[in-house]
């Protein structure tokens, strides 16, 4: 649950927010641009200094959607266990947003993930690599136009015999 | 906070021409690493300089499956996450996927998915414990813990069939009942662990060994457990008093009388002592719920048409029968809004919550897991540097990665 002051408070400083609301959980949708300074906001002046998770989602053939990816920042306020869901939208060509690895390092993996999965970029983060797949992976898999099946990435692997080790 | 890490051992021992230092390669396959992860080491001697994690062998896109299995069929996908709880997953699952739907569980069923979440702590914590033990050397301790994770397996092969993988619950319940056998078991081994616990904590508690390889190791300040989002035992270990069983009461959790362990320290052994009492107190919700079990039907009515009805409904109601037809057949089953939402519960490990995006069909848009295995593993560089080698087991033990939940 999000207290009525935080919906205030965030409001105020950042005007163009749209909120929503769904089972208890209260959603902030954030301009790309304000992304950062709204976390921060959060942060210092509303008391959510937990980032629980990162992720992403792929609305590529969604009902309705007119962005292709929303990034969704999930906050917790580790005292009164507040919290609140931010979401930003992001979209071909430029697929860069502002890294909160600055307010949070727990954010370091958390966006490698999203990086990883979605190819979204943060920008100043320490060290954006992949993470989970294999640096030599081209593609993106968790987007929607990756196939379950893969495209035959795991036939091409250079394959390493004993004798060559 | 956030510090900018050397990007490869390469790069690192260039920069500061070190040469005096040596990487070792740890793991992916290496007894104490348990699962596989890889941590490449830089060492001055014994000190390790630097970990770096290298992880992703285990990483089978269970978040890309979940895109394509039904709510229902996805639970057995969970199961192979932390395989060390894996009824707390299945928890986990449904109860993100029912919030989503807005469904309303009935009380018994809520009674005995909390005493299976408790359950599942238990074995979850006895495991790590017993794991740290055994890495430093006490292995009639880890022997105890095993003998009594056989007795839990047992409690969850009469429930469900299953020891290991367990797929229990169902969207608005459970697969079938929990039986009076299940029930005088639970009660058994309500009675019995408690000497166990006992002899657990009278052989390594005060043990000088122990002590002397936990006591001071990796130690994780309050301020740092927050930024770098841990949760769960290591939070608390580190003094955060967050635990959504009583921060935002799901399930059947606020009928009971339990406390919420924390400890100040924040190091390995403080981790140990916190899980260790956390079984105490875990033990004490099952005997709440297990002696105060309420009678009635385990899932959903067949009016919300999730759950599947019982066979005297299908054999003796036209709605009954109508209600299994339409769930059994394909392309048919439930519908789920057009929304997202995120339903977390109290895991032993931590945060284990399910960011669920419903697009009218019964399989989910995106099945987002936040792993708390993979948070957690984010923090043992910072934790390990300027520790020895050999406290590295002590330190990843008291951590509890399972590396299916941290690739997935």
């Amino acid at each position: 649950m999000t207290e009525q002051k935080t919906v205030a408070s965030l409001s105020e400083a950042f005007p163009s927010t749209t909120w929503s609301e769904f089972r208890g959980d209260t959603r902030a949708v954030i301009s790309r641009g304000d992304l950062f300074a709204a976390l921060k906001h959060l942060r210092d002046a509303c008391g959510f200094d937990l980032l629980v998770d990162v992720t992403c989602v792929d609305y590529l053939n969604y009902r309705d959607a007119e962005d292709r990816f929303g990034l969704v920042y999930l906050l917790a306020n580790a005292e009164t266990n507040e919290r609140i869901t931010v979401r930003t939208f992001v979209n071909e060509p430029n697929l860069t947003v502002a890294s909160a690895v600055p307010l949070w390092a727990g954010a370091d993996w958390l966006e490698r993930e999203v990086f990883d999965m979605f190819g979204i970029v943060f920008e100043g983060h320490p060290d954006l690599r992949r993470i989970l797949l294999p640096d030599e992976f081209t593609a993106h898999p968790l987007r929607k136009d990756y196939p379950l099946q893969g495209r035959g990435e795991r036939h091409n692997f250079p394959v390493l015999y004993r004798a060559e080790g | 906070m956030a510090t900018v890490e050397a990007k490869t051992v390469e790069q690192l021992a260039k920069a500061e021409a070190r040469d005096y230092l040596w990487t070792l390669n740890f793991g992916p396959q290496h007894p104490a690493t348990h699962t596989t992860l890889r941590l490449v080491l830089l060492l001055d001697g014994e000190r390790v300089v630097d970990a770096i994690p290298d992880i992703g062998y285990l990483h089978s896109g269970f978040e890309k499956i979940g895109e394509h299995l039904t709510y229902n069929q996805y639970v057995t996908v969970t199961d192979r996450m932390n395989y060390i709880s894996p009824l707390a997953n299945n928890i986990a699952w449904h109860g993100a996927v029912e919030k989503l739907l807005g469904l309303e569980l009935t009380p018994r069923c809520k009674y005995v998915r909390t005493i299976l979440a408790e359950l599942a702590r238990i074995s979850d914590h006895l495991l790590c414990n017993g794991a740290v033990g055994l890495d430093t050397g006490a292995f009639t301790y880890f022997l105890y813990a095993f003998y009594q994770r056989e007795v839990l397996y047992d409690i969850f092969e009469t429930l469900c069939g299953a020891r290991f993988t367990n797929s229990y619950t169902r969207v608005g319940g459970a697969m079938h009942d929990m039986t009076p056998l299940v029930v005088d078991k639970i009660r058994a081994f309500v009675r019995n662990f408690p000497k166990t616990l006992d002899d657990m904590d009278r052989l390594l508690n005060r043990n000088r060994i122990f002590i002397d390889r936990t006591k001071g190791v990796g130690v994780l300040t309050k301020a740092e457990a927050i930024a770098r989002s841990a949760t769960g035992p290591i939070a608390r270990a580190s003094g955060v008093a967050r635990d959504l069983r009583k921060d935002e009461p799901y399930l059947a959790y606020k009928d009971f009388d339990f406390q919420v362990c924390c400890s100040p320290v924040g190091d390995s052994f403080a981790r140990y002592l916190v899980r260790m009492a956390e079984m105490r107190e875990s033990l004490k919700i099952v005997e709440q719920a297990i002696e105060n079990l309420p009678t009635g039907p385990i899932n959903v009515s067949i009016d919300e048409r999730t759950a599947l009805p019982n066979k005297q409904q299908v054999y003796t109601t036209i709605e009954g029968t109508i209600s299994h037809f339409e769930l059994m057949m394909a392309n048919r089953g439930f519908t789920a809004p057009f929304e997202e939402s995120y339903g977390a519960i109290e895991s032993p490990n931590g945060e284990l919550g399910f960011y669920v995006a419903g697009d009218g069909t019964d399989v989910a848009y995106r099945a987002r897991c936040r792993p708390p295995s993979y948070i957690h593993f984010a923090l043992f560089p910072h934790l390990i540097r300027g520790h020895t080698l050999s406290d590295i087991v002590a330190v990843l033990g008291s951590l509890n990665i399972i590396a299916a939940e941290l690739d997935r």
